[in-house]
């Protein structure tokens, strides 16, 4: 306790530990802005580094392929018997394929991607830029006359900014066809009658607006990756707790800014 | 010797926290002499190193490099000057990713633009001048021990011939045998490139072995400085509890912390 909050009558107290706390989401809301806005900078001026960048497409989007489609497939079959029931209550099973296609194509796709790639991407960015700091590395790199923001961070947004809304899609017809593989295989529907139902209904603003979202969702995951890492203190523990804060902030980002996009993308 | 300092700290104050770590500190180097700062912990040798490397940014005061002041320097003129100088971090500092040639060279690739099949070259001759074969170019930094990481340190220390290099504890963690041949190199490389070499240690040995001059920090200032075989003969307070190893002295409140 300081000589300071010793001086404040017990009352003021609550008040004082709200101020702080306050200050405290204030400032982390302007330290992220300033850290986004010098990461996206670092993305668009020289020097680039195409091989860190490649290593992150690969790391970020070819080895997340099974965990995003593991997922989609689940969850397109889940959604699809859901919908059945739920549509049966008043005779409308039929619309089952557009609900799930609507569903994957809009929601589900670009947000559970987005999850899969913050639980999997931005814990692993987080812990191994939060090591760098730990041990020196980036200090290091910063002697070695390289800017750790044009190395390490901009190749990580960048990567997943673009790689994203590609799991998406892949995500969007992984999905698609786990509804279609329950309705056709559980549900009894026909196949073709299935494919062309989804491939009628669904418009292009159905799967371009998931993708716009995805390519937000993939900046948050990296950014929120970066910021933690970056911003690591105290050894061990502070990997361990920078790792926790990437991943809790992503989650909580990305159903915000879902939600915000949605509102978006409906009025216009 | 020159009339301007290779490298000069003039009037450096940092706090952390509210509580001062440098007060005022002024310290100079000259062209081609070795400086090894000792003091007990906590009493700033490191942020004095990280002030001049540019990684620490101090509250007031200058850190002059070849007369420049390098505070606030940004950009271009920011990296010409680093190019010319290298640093050995206490924990080696390699990059786990890359392989041990790949760390060596790491500044010739991403800053000076060589390619890759020169930049190994030149690592694999930075290895040899600090005793490692060319074996170990591609093993990663986990596959060597502690010594022969301290070893890739100093050849990525040296490779791009810089003028000025710091020694952050060089030989902390290391046995005795393992430190004497660190020291015997980190002596062969500043001699043989002419450079100005600061360095932080508290390991007497050590310091006795790479400085032409030794400075004691203690309360964010210089205390003492003088050469190593003084260190014997001084009747400063500071210095005979530290050479002394002894609890009491002016030092108490470093022990008592």
């Amino acid at each position: 306790m300081t000589a300071a909050d010793a001086a404040i009558p017990a009352v003021f107290k609550p008040i004082r530990s709200i101020g702080r706390s306050t200050l405290g989401a204030l400032r982390m809301v302007g330290s992220v802005g300033v850290f986004s806005v010098r990461g996206v900078a670092s993305v668009f001026t020289p020097p680039w580094f195409p091989g860190q960048l490649w290593r992150q497409l690969v790391a970020i989007g070819f080895f997340s392929l099974p965990v995003v489609g593991l997922t989609a497939i689940f969850t397109g079959a889940a959604l699809g018997l859901n919908i059945y029931t739920g549509g049966g209550r008043f005779n409308a099973e039929q619309v089952m394929p557009q609900i799930v296609a609507l569903g994957i194509t809009r929601e589900l796709g670009p947000v559970l991607a987005a999850l899969m790639l913050a639980g999997r991407v931005s814990a692993a960015i987080a812990a191994e830029i939060g090591a760098m700091r730990a041990t020196e590395q980036i200090d290091a790199m910063r002697t070695l006359s390289t800017d750790p923001f044009r190395y390490l961070v901009a190749p990580r947004l960048l990567a997943a900014t673009l790689v994203l809304p590609l799991l998406t899609l892949i995500a969007d017809i992984i999905g698609v066809a786990g509804g279609w593989l329950v309705a056709v295989r559980i549900l009894d529907f026909n196949s073709s009658v299935y494919i062309r139902n989804t491939a009628n209904f669904l418009q292009f603003w159905d799967v371009g607006s998931g993708l716009i979202k995805a390519a937000v969702f993939g900046f948050i995951v990296a950014l929120m990756g970066c910021y933690h890492g970056y911003n690591a203190k105290g050894g061990a523990r502070g990997v361990g707790r920078a790792t926790t804060h990437a991943v809790v902030s992503s989650a909580i980002l990305i159903f915000a800014s879902d939600y915000f996009l949605t509102t978006l993308f409906t009025h216009t | 010797m020159t009339d301007i300092a290779k490298l000069e700290w003039r009037g450096v104050r940092k706090r952390f926290d509210g509580a001062p770590v440098l007060d005022g500190l002024d310290l100079s180097v000259a062209s081609g002499r070795s400086l090894v700062i000792i003091g007990g912990s906590g009493q700033g040798k490191s942020v004095t190193i990280k002030v001049a490397m540019g990684l620490v940014r101090p509250d007031a005061g200058e850190v002059l490099v070849d007369g420049k002041n390098l505070i606030g320097m940004g950009g271009r003129s920011r990296r010409n000057l680093f190019s010319r100088v290298g640093v050995l971090f206490q924990g080696a500092a390699l990059f786990d990713s890359l392989t041990v040639w790949e760390n060596v060279a790491f500044r010739l690739i991403n800053a000076d633009g060589v390619s890759r099949k020169d930049a190994k070259a030149r690592a694999i001759e930075a290895l040899a001048r600090v005793r490692l074969q060319a074996s170990v170019a591609d093993s990663h930094p986990s596959e060597l021990s502690g010594g022969m990481q301290k070893r890739v340190g100093l050849a990525r220390a040296v490779v791009a011939n810089p003028e000025i290099l710091f020694f952050d504890e060089p030989t902390t963690g290391l046995d005795p045998i393992t430190s004497a041949a660190i020291n015997e190199l980190i002596v062969d490389q500043v001699r043989g490139l002419g450079c100005t070499a600061v360095s932080i240690t508290h390991d007497l040995a050590s310091a006795r072995t790479i400085g032409d001059e030794i400075a004691m920090l203690h309360g964010g200032n210089i205390v003492w400085r003088g050469a190593p075989a003084e260190l014997d003969r001084t009747d400063n307070p500071y210095v005979r509890q530290f050479v002394d190893a002894r609890a009491d002295g002016p030092m108490t409140s470093v022990v008592e912390e």
